[in-house]
This record gives C-alpha cells, structure tokens and sequence, in this order.
C-alpha cells in the first residue's frame, strides 16, 4: 500500500484534487453532477485526451513537441481536401489520410532532432511556426464548411433520456479516445519499445551504451504523437463539423500543461497514461464547472492557470512532506 | 614484468592482451601495454588520471580500436580488437562511474533491461524481469524491493543494483571504474563485500580507485600504469599505500604529521554549544589563526550540515559563533562570505563548479565585486586575478577560456579554491576535497591546504578518510551522531587509533 501510494504520489494527489472540486460543485450547481454532464465532459475532453496521450509519449522519450496542434490543423485541412478529390471515402479511409499524414509531419519534427542535433523545442516551435505559416499561406485562412457527410454525421454509441427530457449521450469521439489511450498504455507499459522509450528519456547515455536504437527512438516518440495528432485532427473536424485553419492554433498549450500536470516530466522518463487524463480532466471539469456558475469566460485561463499551479506544487514538491508517514525515515549509521 | 605464479600452476587467464598502442592526437595515451586477468580474480587498476586506465578498459570493452599489432586473448578466443557487441556478448561487463542506470524506473526493469532489448518490439514480460532480478540480487546476497523505483534507493545501493545487471549479462569480466567514489566508509565496507561475493561465484572483477586502502584489502593482484605505460604487475601481499603511490607517481611522497605551534596564534573562530536538532548537538569548538583542524567521521555524523551551518545556509537552533573576535549570526551564505568564511562543496561536480562554463568565469563568481569596474566586469581585472590564483596554486590548464569540465579532477579542485580564495576568507571549510582526485593530486591539493594555513588563514577540513586529517591536520575532531567525541593531536596519537575511534 505505501509502495503504492509512493509511485503512485501524483495520479491520487490528482484524483483527491478532482473529487474535491467535484464536490464543490456539486453542490454550488444543480447541473454539475448529472450524468448528461459527465457525458457532456467526456465527448469534449476527448480530442485533448487523444492529442494528451501523444504528448505524453514524447515527454517520456524526453522531448517535447509544441507543433502537434498545429500540425492536426494541418492535417484536417488536407484530409478534408483529399477526401474532397477522391469523392467522399469513408472513416476507415480518413483516419489512414490523417494518420497517414499526421505521422509524416511527426518524423519531420524526429528527423530535425535527431538528423541535426536540434533540440526538441526550438525544432517543434520552428516547424509550428512553419506548419501554421504554411497553412494560412496557402489557404488563405478559409475554413472548409463542405465535409462529407460520414463526417459531419454524428454517430451516438449510447445514449439515455433523463428525467427532464435530456438526452445523455455518448458519441464517436469517446470511443476513438477510448481506442487512443489503450493503444497508447498498451505501447508504453506492454511493449519493449515502450520500455525503452522510458529509458531514453530517463538517461539518454545508458540507453545508448545498452545498444538502444536512439534515432529509432526519436521517431517512434514523435511518430506515435503525429499519430494521435492526425487522429485527432479528424476527430475535431467530426466534432465541430467543419475545419477551421486556426481552430487549433494554441491548444499546445493546454494540452502541454495537462500532460505536465498529470506528472509527465518536461525531461523524460517520468509521466503515466492515467495521471494524463486525469490531467486534461482536471482542467476540462474545471472550466464546465466555471461554466456552470456562470463565471465570465475571460476569467476561465486565469483560473485555470492558477489551478494548474496550486495542482503541481500539491502532487510534484511536497507529497511526502504532506504525508511525513511516506518518508522513509533517515539512516544513522 | 612476467605474470606471478599464484600458489603452483598458474591457471589460464581469462583476458591477456599485448602490445597495446593508442595514440589520440599525437598523444600516447598506451605505450605497448599488456594486461592479465585470472578467472574469478579481483584485480585492481592503479594509476594516476591520464595514466592510461580508462583507456585500457576502453580498448578492452571495444570502446576504442588499438593499433595494429594488439593481441587480445580473451576465454579461449583470440582477437586484435574488441566490437561493444561482442564483448558484451562474450561476458564483459562494465560498471560505469556514472552507472548508467535509469532513475525512474524499478529496481527489477534496471536490472533485467536486457530482456527488453532486442530488434522487434516484444510484450514485456514483467513477472520473468522480477524473477531475473531477485536471483540476480540473491547472487549477490542482498535483497530489495524490485518494484520501488529505483531513485529511492541511496547511492551505494544503486551500484549494486548496477553489479547485479553485469550479471544478469552472464557476466565472467566485471570492469568497476572507482566505484566507491561516493560512498562513505560503511558504504563502501558493503560493496566490497558485495566484490568479494561475486568473486566467490566465479567472475573475475577489474577494479578501479583513488582509495589505494581498498585497492589493498580487496584485491590479490594490482596492475600499475604510469604515463600510458605498464609499470608492472604485483601482488597485492606486501604492498602498502605508500608503495603504489610511488610506483603510481614515480615519486615518493613525505608522510608525516603536522608540528606546528599555534599556542600563541589569536583564535580565528569560536563556536560554542552550536545545536541543529536531528542534525548535530551541543558542537564547541575552536580554530586558530594558521591552524588546519580536521574533522572525520561517518556518514550521518553531521559533519556537512555543521559545516554548512558555519557557512550561513542554515540556522542553528542554539549556540554561539564567534568570527576573529566578533560574534556572528549569518542570515545566508551570502552574510558569510561577507564575514570571510568561504565553504568548498563536497560535491565538487554539481554544486561546486559550473561544468560547461569557462575556468576563469567559474573563478571569479563568487567574488564578482571584486572585479567591477564602474559597475561592469572589468575584462583587464579577471583576466589578471585569475592569472594570479592559476600561478599561485600551480592550476594546469590550456586557456583561461576553456570549459571547466576539460581539466582533471585535481585542477577542478584547485579552480575551486581559488574560487573561494577569491573572495578573501578569513576561513575556509574543505568539505572532502579529494573525492575523485587521485593520489599525486591529492599532495598537490593539501600542498596548497598547508600553504595557505601558513599565510594565516583558519582552516577547516573535512573528511571521511581518517589518514587525510591524519597527516594534514593540527588537530582531528571526530565526530558520530551529531556531537563531537573525541579530539586527537596526530603528533600525539598513532593513525591506527584514530581509526578504530572512528570505525568502531
């Protein structure tokens, strides 16, 4: 149990800062604990979960990435226009276009790191500067409004009429985010690729004397966080229905802090799939419980900001010195 | 120098190699060198840095490629280099300085990462890790817990996690390279059985240190090499420390105590029933002007945190401290330095200097004011203060403007203090100010010490190797669980009973 809650310091100290502020709103709004609420919070959290768990693979293998959002707008814009030519397709055939691409702007992100020996963040803010630059340059800054209708369709994967006459419902987003961060706790805790990726970022010279594929390791992190990116690009497009150029441009942000929240740590090694989703939970029940109480919304990112604050110096810094049990206790010898 | 018959018949080595040549950049870094190991033997490396040892392991673990010529016998195999793979393969296994280990992850994974390795990415199976893991530790006769991360565990703890990955790899060669290094003295007696264990099981074990007290209680042979060549192969019965520093150095070094009258010299500094709960009760003391006091002890006794105390960086609780004759109360180091006391680290590496910065910048940074001049550094002014510590305290370095990290341990060292000697100290604390510089470097550093104690400064010395306040300091306090127990006067006392006071 103690071995638990020491590995474990940062996803409880998360769940105890969540049920907490779950608590209060509870009670301080009548629409908070509802199940047409947590329905609610799951379908929009669920492209910042999926572009989260991308993230979080780079952060372990001990880079970090600040183009992904862009490059999922990216990737929409270009699906969208190839789905366009080639006359509709379907969703089996966009997530390849958009994984397919969103892997691609990935290994150009590997491959400056790795190929040019720049660090990861001037190479991803360089290329989101670029992507972005790209983007408004050759569209324009016009959104697409005419998707495929297999896209803009919603599709309900469970839903439940409440006894006021809402509906609750679960949609495609939540299930394709289910899919992202099974696959994505399956390779980094199951797989040796996994394993390794954390041992890179945990100490890049004893990888690399173990014999560990280093550039191998370079794009896989950042291949896998293209993936997500692109899958997610989709998915919003879905989620929105149309594909606006900017939609995304700062969303790095957010999700960045959640994942850093969640105790993935900016330097590798460190970070686990839970405390990344309770991460972008934490700051997505947070703005819908402002939300609810009818807090202006330009007071949201200042709140949030200090939330994200006060979570990280609870879970990072002071875990064993607010519970002294936890320490193992000095040896004199 | 031929191979000593052991009792007999001499069994087969397991490593031989000859005519070992290394040249970089027109430097011989290994001059024709051979180099023997028997089965299950544990030999030790000596030699001062930039002898050749590094080098040596390096060609032997196929780091590097020798010369044309070199003959590599290893286990039955002749080869005229090694390949990383296929000594590795073939059971050489070495154990970095720095350990190469992963910190956040278990003890079990950093022991059987192995498993994990391969071309094609597999499922990890964890319960076949924790079982390689926990027979790999029961070999070595300790037990922990694997599935804690390994950042839990203390320093010396983590070597032997590090031990017990060399023979999850079906280790037969095990290279340590100064292991101890960070270890305090029970830490130390811990490995060192731990060697002794993994020497019984059969694997040979090359070892590697600056503390020439374990060279001599752990091995049975010792290779020394001098200036990239092999000064020859002895058995370590009959050897004494002061015998390998000759043949290490090719000097010999004047062991004696310190007899300097002090009577008459004012007291620099006073500290009476200084007090930190948990850390260090009731400490009184005295230094005076000129005067080296050491202070020895194990890990845990409260020699850092007094010293730390002394430098302002924390507050004790109850006490008094009285600096040339004015009581003092520093509210930060900073306070301190101003009242001339300066501190060298004991961890010279992370806190004392700033690695990637240049020499003469890592020298003046603590005493910046100093070389203001109309309230900007003033080039001319650094350029000639460090010129005067680097010829003061004999600093061997290529340009003031090359990184620190490019200089050896012993000149790091003198960088630092310099870097205190900056700054004007009425009183300097050496926090273990040998660790990691080897023996020939050592003289050179407590040169200095006692130079500078004979220009007037009070000086305190830190140390958990009892014969360097031996033969360093006027007066040797010792301290254990906080308080000090005993004071010795080396004139008057014999070095071996210091020593049982302190190992007890």
């Amino acid at each position: 149990m103690r071995r638990f809650v020491r590995s474990h310091a940062t996803e409880l100290a998360l769940l105890a800062v969540i049920a907490a502020i779950c608590v209060f709103l509870s009670f301080a709004t009548d629409r908070f604990f509802t199940l047409g609420n947590a329905f609610d919070l799951l379908n929009t959290s669920s492209v910042n979960i999926i572009f989260a768990v991308g993230l979080l693979v780079v952060l372990i293998a001990g880079g970090i990435d600040i183009s992904f959002a862009v490059a999922a707008s990216v990737v929409q814009y270009l699906t969208a226009t190839v789905l366009g030519w080639i006359g509709g397709g379907n969703w089996i055939v966009g997530f390849i276009i958009a994984g397919a691409l969103g892997v691609a702007l990935g290994c150009i992100n590997a491959f400056l790191i790795h190929g040019f020996r720049i660090i990861s963040i001037v190479a991803t803010i360089s290329t989101f500067n670029i992507f972005f630059g790209l983007l408004m340059f050759f569209t324009g800054g016009v959104s697409i409004y005419n998707l495929p209708d297999w896209l803009t369709t919603r599709v309900v994967l469970f839903e439940r009429e409440m006894a006021d006459g809402t509906w609750a419902e679960i949609t495609l987003p939540v299930l394709i985010m289910a899919i992202c961060v099974f696959a994505t706790w399956a390779l980094i805790t199951r797989t040796t690729t996994g394993r390794q990726l954390y041992a890179f970022g945990d100490n890049p010279e004893g990888a690399r004397r173990f014999g560990i594929n280093i550039g191998a390791m370079q794009f896989i992190a950042f291949g896998w966080l293209g993936l997500m990116a692109g899958i997610a690009g989709l998915v919003q497009a879905h989620y929105a229905q149309e594909v606006v150029p900017n939609a995304l441009y700062g969303r790095e942000l957010d999700v960045l802090a959640a994942v850093v929240l969640g105790g993935a740590r900016l330097g590798g090694g460190k970070g686990s799939v839970l405390g990344c989703i309770l991460g972008v939970l934490l700051v997505s029940i947070t703005q819908n419980g402002l939300n609810l109480m009818g807090v202006s919304p330009f007071a949201f990112k200042m709140i949030v900001g200090a939330i994200i604050l006060a979570a990280i110096t609870l879970s990072n810094t002071s875990i064993e010195r607010l519970l002294p049990f936890l320490k193992s206790r000095r040896v004199h010898s | 120098m031929a191979d000593q018959a052991l009792d007999g018949a001499a069994p087969r080595p397991l490593l031989s190699l000859r005519n070992v040549n290394m040249t970089f950049g027109g430097v011989k870094a290994l001059k024709n060198v051979s180099f023997e190991v028997l089965p299950g033997e544990v030999h030790c490396l000596a030699g001062e840095n930039g002898s050749g040892k590094s080098t040596l392991i390096k060609v032997i673990t196929g780091v590097y490629k020798p010369e044309a010529g070199a003959v590599i016998d290893y286990d039955g195999q002749s080869y005229s280099h090694m390949s990383p793979v296929t000594a590795q393969a073939s059971g050489i296994q070495v154990i970095w300085q720095d350990l190469a280990l992963f910190p956040e992850m278990t003890v079990a994974e950093n022991i059987a990462f192995q498993t994990v390795i391969g071309r094609w990415p597999r499922l990890v199976n964890y319960a076949e890790m924790r079982r390689v893991a926990i027979n790999a530790l029961q070999r070595l006769g300790v037990a922990f817990d694997v599935d804690l991360a390994l950042h839990h565990f203390p320093i010396a703890q983590r070597q032997i996690v590090a031990i017990a990955r060399a023979l999850v790899g079906e280790a037969k060669l095990v290279f340590m390279d100064e292991p101890t290094a960070s270890l305090t003295q029970s830490e130390t007696d811990y490995l060192l059985d731990i060697v002794r264990n993994l020497s019984a099981s059969g694997v040979a074990v090359v070892f590697v240190s600056h503390r020439l007290a374990e060279v001599l209680e752990i091995s049975s042979r010792v290779t020394v090499l001098r200036d990239g060549a092999l000064v020859g192969v002895y058995p370590t019965k009959g050897l004494t420390q002061s015998r390998i520093t000759e043949l290490m150095t090719g000097k010999t070094f004047d062991y004696s105590v310190l007899h300097r009258d002090l009577s008459t010299s004012p007291v620099m500094l006073e500290v009476k029933g200084l007090s930190r709960p948990g850390e260090f009760e009731d400490v009184s003391l005295t230094v005076r002007r000129g005067e080296t006091l050491g202070i020895t002890g194990l890990l845990g006794a409260g020699r850092t945190e007094l010293a730390l105390t002394l430098f302002g960086m924390r507050k004790p609780k109850s006490g008094s401290v009285v600096l040339d004759g004015k009581p003092v109360r520093f509210g930060s180091n900073r306070d301190a330095i101003a009242a001339g006391v300066a501190y060298l680290s004991e961890d010279r590496l992370s806190l004392g200097l700033i690695q990637p910065q240049a020499i003469a910048d890592n020298m003046v940074i603590a005493s910046l004011d100093k070389i203001l001049s109309g309230g900007f550094i003033s080039s001319d002014r650094k350029r000639s203060l460090v010129n005067r510590w680097i010829r003061d305290l004999g600093v061997r370095i290529g340009k003031q403007d090359d990184a620190i990290s490019t200089l050896s341990g012993g000149n790091q060292q003198r960088v630092a203090i310099a870097k205190w000697l900056a700054t004007d100290p009425k009183l300097l604390i050496l926090d273990a100010p040998t660790v990691g510089v080897d023996v020939g470097a050592r003289a050179g550093i407590f040169d200095i010490v006692s130079k500078l104690a004979d220009s007037g400064l009070a000086i305190i010395l830190i140390s958990d190797e009892v014969p360097e306040v031996y033969f360093n300091a006027d007066r040797v306090l010792h301290m254990a669980q906080g308080r000090i127990v005993g004071e010795f006067t080396p004139g008057a006392t014999t070095l071996q009973a210091i020593e049982e006071a302190v190992y007890a």
